[in-house]
């Protein structure tokens, strides 16, 4: 007996929307049954990872606050991954998108400045982030190099950069030898939403991003450029659509994005720079990214769904003793199983009966 | 209809390899229904069918790569079950492939290597490789590597590595579809003389006039099923066309007086450096194409049809602005866009995977070629009713069959989808037509209604330039048909004076005008 | 005497070097054999981590530094065949599933690992042969090194002659140049590139269990610190090729030691600066060496990352 894999004739449209939620609950039956193993109450751990934080309005709050840098940065992952083009260096431009913008807020801390300070730090850090992410675009177009390598060269490179400065010249003086910057002014920090809880206006900002790439990717030339050089390159080229300048294009605004997201975390939630601001986001957003399909609204519901296993994750390592780690297993394994699933859009498995062979007069 | 054996005589020799009731189904699609076929030694036996019908899979049955899904193979009486190739190999049948399963950064004599046991050595495969190539007339240096080779040598390296494993049976799938008329012969040659030393020779092909030269025995499939066994030589290529095809093909249609205009595409001294290390150059290319005229360019593969197709789209520019002209503009610098806006259209040769993409719909494909010149986008906003209304008009002027109103490039048949890529650009109504094989690979129907299309557009008084590896083909619908070889064009002649023999040999590089050329032609052919 | 002192300076500095190019040079020639077969595995990263915290967790709880080595290779094997299910099983696109792997590694490994920080065991013994260790200079370069430093040379020596000398090899490099056509010769495409990937993913594992077994005593989160990507941009210098590849692994591992000598001589760069000069290195050595290629054409294998289904 042999298992076999054959393409599908069209995409399975019912494996297409069933597919996502397959692997969820293939994910949270393997979480179970590693619960129990550890000796922990599996139903327990699901309650508190996945139901207890939606009981809460604060913790609600939190989700929001969780998913909205992880759904900005994804949307621009998307657009490059589509392409064929991969950025793997978020991480890095969030950091340089959170220095810059920091870079004004440092600068004019403690003197009394207009509201202008707030929406100047946002542009300097998509500006950031944008022309950090351009580096491996250009040593992709100009000369051939991989992006993937270069891109996560880029992140390491990044938080050294943040690392030297954070401790050095932009250390705050009252800080007790701590590196950080000093907390940043009010006219410096993103508003919160609400009387109480920590959502802020990034939230808005990331549900805008997610309405104009649906737009840009299902109704434009643009959007149908991206998506054809992903699936036929050579058929891209064909309809005129430059390659190169797209590498640019894309990598350029995932940058944008993931510094925006950068400056918006640092100067809302933490309020501060410190070089544990980016806690991995990057490359968190590369697994919503594909969690969601690469789909803008998708992206949303799975940054949702992951930012609530993190705060889940929180109240487990508190109440059920579970180490954070687990967390990080439990997306790695839901990603295996979404590509997985995913497989099954496109072929189908089979049951090939082997081939028996008889004996025959053989020269 | 005759069998061998009443034509062999007395006594009847057992077959070699026999098909009995041969099947292979995948999904809803038969590929081949039922099929019986008796191979005989020393005996060519061809096995006739258009393109669709089933040749491929027979085959791949009878060399171990596919299982069928139904009946039986025999071998000298014995029913064997193949599970892959080496066990067929290892019983005696040797194949060559149509498309050619060699390693292009390996040297001739790894690739001859990998397709013999593993239990001789290196050195010998080395030695022994060079001997039976000089022996059947193919030379072949071990140690090139295959890049470097022309298509003719390096079905030679396919050849004789089937030889070398001493094949009772040797299976040939369309060997000479890319061959030079002159290289074919010579091909010819080796064949018959493999048939004197007792050997079974299967020759796949749809080339009648090659059928009745070399075969003593023809079997012809139609959409799977066997239709007859017949001794082609007894037949005319009219009954045996009627039977591979089941109907009269309608003859193309030209109009009578097709004259010529004011020339609307223009090639001036062309060169282009290749962009792939293993392309070809173009030099000095020079043509002129003229509204209401086909113009034809022949060749074998690999001589820069696929730089010259992309310097006329515009997917590469070339060096001088004036080196292509259309309709008196210079758009040598120009992108593909702006030249399908000056009313260019174009159809490569790769329909899956370049014309279109295939896992996207028509609709999309409609947009691909579309979204420059023809009202699909506005304001950066792409119209999907004026898509779907392309698809519709396409479908029906050129009876595109598919399952739904709007599937998958991927999931129409070949025919059908050629039929759609052809009608897509046609539609549009333009000036200058480039296409780059247009029935390759197609059913005979769909060629018919596409060939009938590129005469109308003519008549019309578009200028059409045809770009194809099939002489048949460019002699039935070109007015003037140029060669292509290394990288040059030779100057096209007029249909009434370009003989296959001229053709041919101009494919092979030398001048027909030029006695010493001949000899040099020949020479290359490895004879 | 001072020309002695300097002997034992530059001594000192050379065995650093092959300290820090080791686990390089391991997992890049792993990665090598993968990618000749037309694969491209992006996760060695996670499965070199996978390896550190296996393997650490193997020598602390056994006591041997070849039961840790083998916990290793175990647990890069481990990783790898989770790869190879879903690429080559499932034609799963290769590039995705190789960060699932990093990522999957990287946290998997901290649970596994998260015990067994802050403690020690004995790191692996270094060669002592009488009187041939004890030559000055060269002495314990080349008999005073540890198991896994032999073992490396030994691999990339073993991996040159299979790929060029071997039959095996052969086929190997025939269906990375071209799988339709290895599969329409009758060669079991999948199945080779699974036993590479496999091969591949012991030797991260390998090269990840050498930093706590051998570097450094012990284990820290994350201490491979970006190690997997530099081997991967180490196959692409080598255009895939053994020896190249070795000349490669012993460059970084140079630059990756030259922040903590710097440090000695007292200049006043900043300590992160030095720090970020492997990776500084690895983009430009990416650029030089994809530029100076350009026009001659990539020597990758044709068909790496390409996906595979053969039809029946």
């Amino acid at each position: 007996m042999q298992l076999v894999l054959e393409r599908r004739p069209e995409r399975s449209a019912v494996i297409a929307v069933a597919s996502p939620l397959i692997a969820v609950a293939l994910t949270i039956v393997t979480f179970a049954a590693l619960f129990a193993i550890m000796g922990k109450n599996p139903l327990a751990a699901i309650y508190v990872y996945f139901i207890e934080p939606l009981t809460d309005p604060f913790t609600l709050q939190e989700i929001a606050v969780k998913a909205t840098p992880l759904v900005m940065i994804a949307v621009g992952l998307a657009l490059c991954y589509i392409a064929n083009i991969w950025n793997i260096g978020a991480e890095g431009q969030f950091i340089v998108g959170a220095v810059c913008g920091s870079w004004l807020a440092v600068r004019t801390n403690g003197t009394d400045v207009g509201h202008w300070v707030l929406p100047a730090m946002l542009v300097l850090g998509a500006l950031g982030g944008a022309l950090y992410a351009l580096i491996p675009a250009i040593c992709r177009v100009y000369f051939g190099a991989s992006e993937i390598l270069t891109s996560l060269m880029l992140v390491y490179i990044a938080n050294y950069g943040m690392d030297y400065l954070v401790r050095g010249p932009w250390r705050d003086p009252q800080g007790l030898n701590f590196p950080t910057t000093a907390a940043f002014d009010p006219a410096a920090s993103i508003p919160t939403l609400f009387e109480s809880g920590r959502m802020h206006v990034g939230s808005i900002i990331t549900l805008v991003v997610v309405m104009l790439a649906t737009v840009l990717l299902g109704r434009t030339i643009r959007g149908f450029e991206i998506r054809v050089v992903g699936a036929a390159p050579r058929a891209a080229r064909f309809s005129g659509f430059n390659a190169d300048r797209l590498v640019l294009l894309t990598f350029a605004i995932s940058g944008a994005l993931a510094g925006l997201a950068g400056i918006i975390e640092v100067a809302g939630p933490i309020g501060h720079l410190d070089p544990g601001v980016s806690s991995n986001l990057g490359f968190t957003a590369i697994i919503v990214a594909f969690l969601g399909r690469l789909n803008p609204g998708g992206i949303l519901i799975a940054g949702l769904f992951l930012a609530l296993t993190f705060i889940g994750g929180e109240g487990a390592q508190i109440s059920l003793k579970v180490p954070l780690d687990v967390t990080k297993v439990f997306q790695g394994i839901l990603l295996f199983y979404v590509l997985a699933c995913d497989s099954l859009i496109v072929y189908r498995i089979r049951l090939l009966r082997s081939v028996r062979k008889v004996a025959h007069a053989a020269s | 209809m005759l069998d061998a054996s009443s034509q062999a005589g007395s006594s009847l020799p057992a077959p070699l390899l026999s098909a009995v009731s041969i099947s292979k189904r995948y999904g809803d699609f038969l590929a081949n229904d039922c099929i019986d076929l008796d191979l005989f030694p020393a005996e060519i036996h061809a096995l006739l069918g258009e393109n669709g019908a089933g040749k491929s899979t027979l085959v791949k049955v009878m060399y171990g790569l596919i299982q069928p899904s139904g009946g039986e193979l025999r071998w000298e009486g014995q029913k064997v079950v193949l599970s892959g190739p080496s066990e067929a190999r290892a019983l005696g049948v040797g194949m060559v492939f149509q498309h050619f399963s060699l390693f292009e950064n390996l040297t001739v004599a790894e690739n001859v290597a990998l397709g013999l046991p593993p239990t001789e050595p290196f050195a010998t495969i080395s030695a022994r490789l060079a001997d039976t190539a000089r022996v059947y007339g193919l030379p072949l240096d071990p140690k090139r590597e295959v890049w470097r080779l022309s298509v003719g040598e390096r079905q030679r390296i396919e050849i004789v590595r089937a030889l070398m494993q001493n094949p009772k049976l040797l299976i040939l799938d369309e060997p000479t579809a890319v061959l030079t008329p002159q290289e074919a012969d010579q091909l010819f040659i080796v064949l018959e003389r493999l048939k004197n030393e007792g050997r079974a020779i299967l020759y796949i092909s749809h080339k009648l006039e090659e059928v009745k030269r070399l075969c003593d025995t023809a079997t012809i499939l139609r959409l799977g099923k066997k239709v007859a066994t017949c001794n082609p030589r007894q037949e005319t290529a009219a009954s045996l066309a009627r039977m591979m095809v089941g109907a009269e093909i309608g003859e193309v249609k030209v109009s009578a007086a097709r004259t010529a205009a004011a020339p609307r595409l223009l090639i001036h001294k062309l060169s282009l450096e290749p962009d792939d290390p293993h392309g070809t150059r173009l030099k000095d290319i020079t043509l002129e194409v003229c509204g209401g005229e086909i113009i034809g360019v022949a060749g074998v593969a690999g001589n820069g049809q696929d730089e010259l197709f992309a310097a006329l789209s515009g997917e590469r520019q070339a060096a001088s602005a004036g080196a292509i002209v259309i309709d008196g503009r210079a758009a040598g610098h120009l992108n593909v866009n702006d030249r399908r806006r000056m009313g260019a259209a174009f159809v490569p040769e790769e329909r899956l995977g370049h014309g279109t993409a295939p896992r996207m719909k028509l609709s999309e494909n409609a947009l691909l070629t579309g979204h420059a010149a023809s009202g699909m986008v506005k304001g950066g906003f792409i119209n999907k009713i004026a898509m779907l209304a392309h698809v519709d008009r396409t479908t029906k002027s050129f009876d595109v069959r598919k399952a739904k109103r709007d599937p998958e490039a991927v999931s129409l048949s070949g025919g059908n989808l050629q039929k759609f890529v052809v009608g897509r650009e046609i539609l549009r109504d333009p000036g200058i037509l480039v296409v780059s094989q247009p029935t390759w690979g197609v059913d005979a129907g769909a060629a018919a209604v596409i060939r009938q299309a590129l005469v109308d557009l003519a008549g019309r008084g578009s200028a059409v330039l045809v770009i194809s590896q099939d002489l048949d083909e460019l002699t039935e619908i070109a007015d003037r048909i140029a060669v292509m070889f290394h990288g040059k064009l030779s100057p096209p002649l007029e249909a009434a004076r370009a003989t296959r023999e001229r053709l041919g040999l101009l494919m092979g590089g030398a001048d027909p005008a030029a006695p010493e050329d001949e000899q040099e032609a020949k020479h290359a052919v490895g004879a | 005497m001072p020309l002695l002192e300097h002997f034992d300076l530059i001594e000192a500095i050379i065995l650093s070097v092959i300290a820090a190019s080791t686990p390089l040079l391991l997992a890049a020639s792993g990665e090598l054999v993968v990618e000749r077969s037309g694969v491209l595995n992006l996760g060695v990263e996670g499965m070199m981590i996978m390896g550190a915290a296996c393997g650490f967790a193997g020598a602390y709880m056994s006591g041997s530094t070849l039961i840790g080595a083998l916990c290793g290779i175990l647990a890069g094997a481990g990783m790898a065949a989770i790869f190879g299910i879903l690429t080559l099983g499932l034609a799963v696109n290769q590039v995705a599933t190789g960060l699932a792997l990093t990522i999957l590694g990287v946290g998997l490994s901290g649970l596994i690992g998260a015990g067994f920080v802050g403690t020690k065991i004995v790191p692996a013994a270094q060669l002592h042969l009488p009187y041939l260790t004890d030559i000055p200079f060269i002495g314990r370069i080349l008999f005073g090194e540890d198991a896994f430093v032999y073992f490396s040379v030994a691999l990339i020596i073993a991996i040159w002659m299979f790929l060029y000398r071997s039959r095996g090899g052969l086929v190997l490099r025939a269906v990375g140049d071209n799988h339709a056509s290895a599969h329409a010769l009758g060669y079991p495409v999948l199945r080779i590139r699974m036993l590479a990937v496999l091969f591949g993913g012991a030797c991260a594992g390998l090269a990840g269990a050498f930093l706590p077994l051998a570097y450094t005593p012990f284990f820290i989160p994350g201490m491979t610190a970006g190690r997997g990507w530099i081997a991967l941009a180490l196959v692409v210098f080598s255009s895939w090729r053994p020896g190249r590849l070795v000349a490669g692994a012993y460059l970084f591992g140079a630059v990756s030691i030259l922040q903590l000598h710097t440090q000695a001589f007292g200049l006043g760069i900043p300590s992160q600066l030095m720090s970020s000069l492997p990776y500084l290195a690895t983009v430009i050595v990416l650029v030089l060496i994809s530029r100076t290629r350009g026009t001659a054409g990539s020597a990758a294998p044709a068909s790496l990352g390409q996906v595979f289904v053969p039809d029946r």
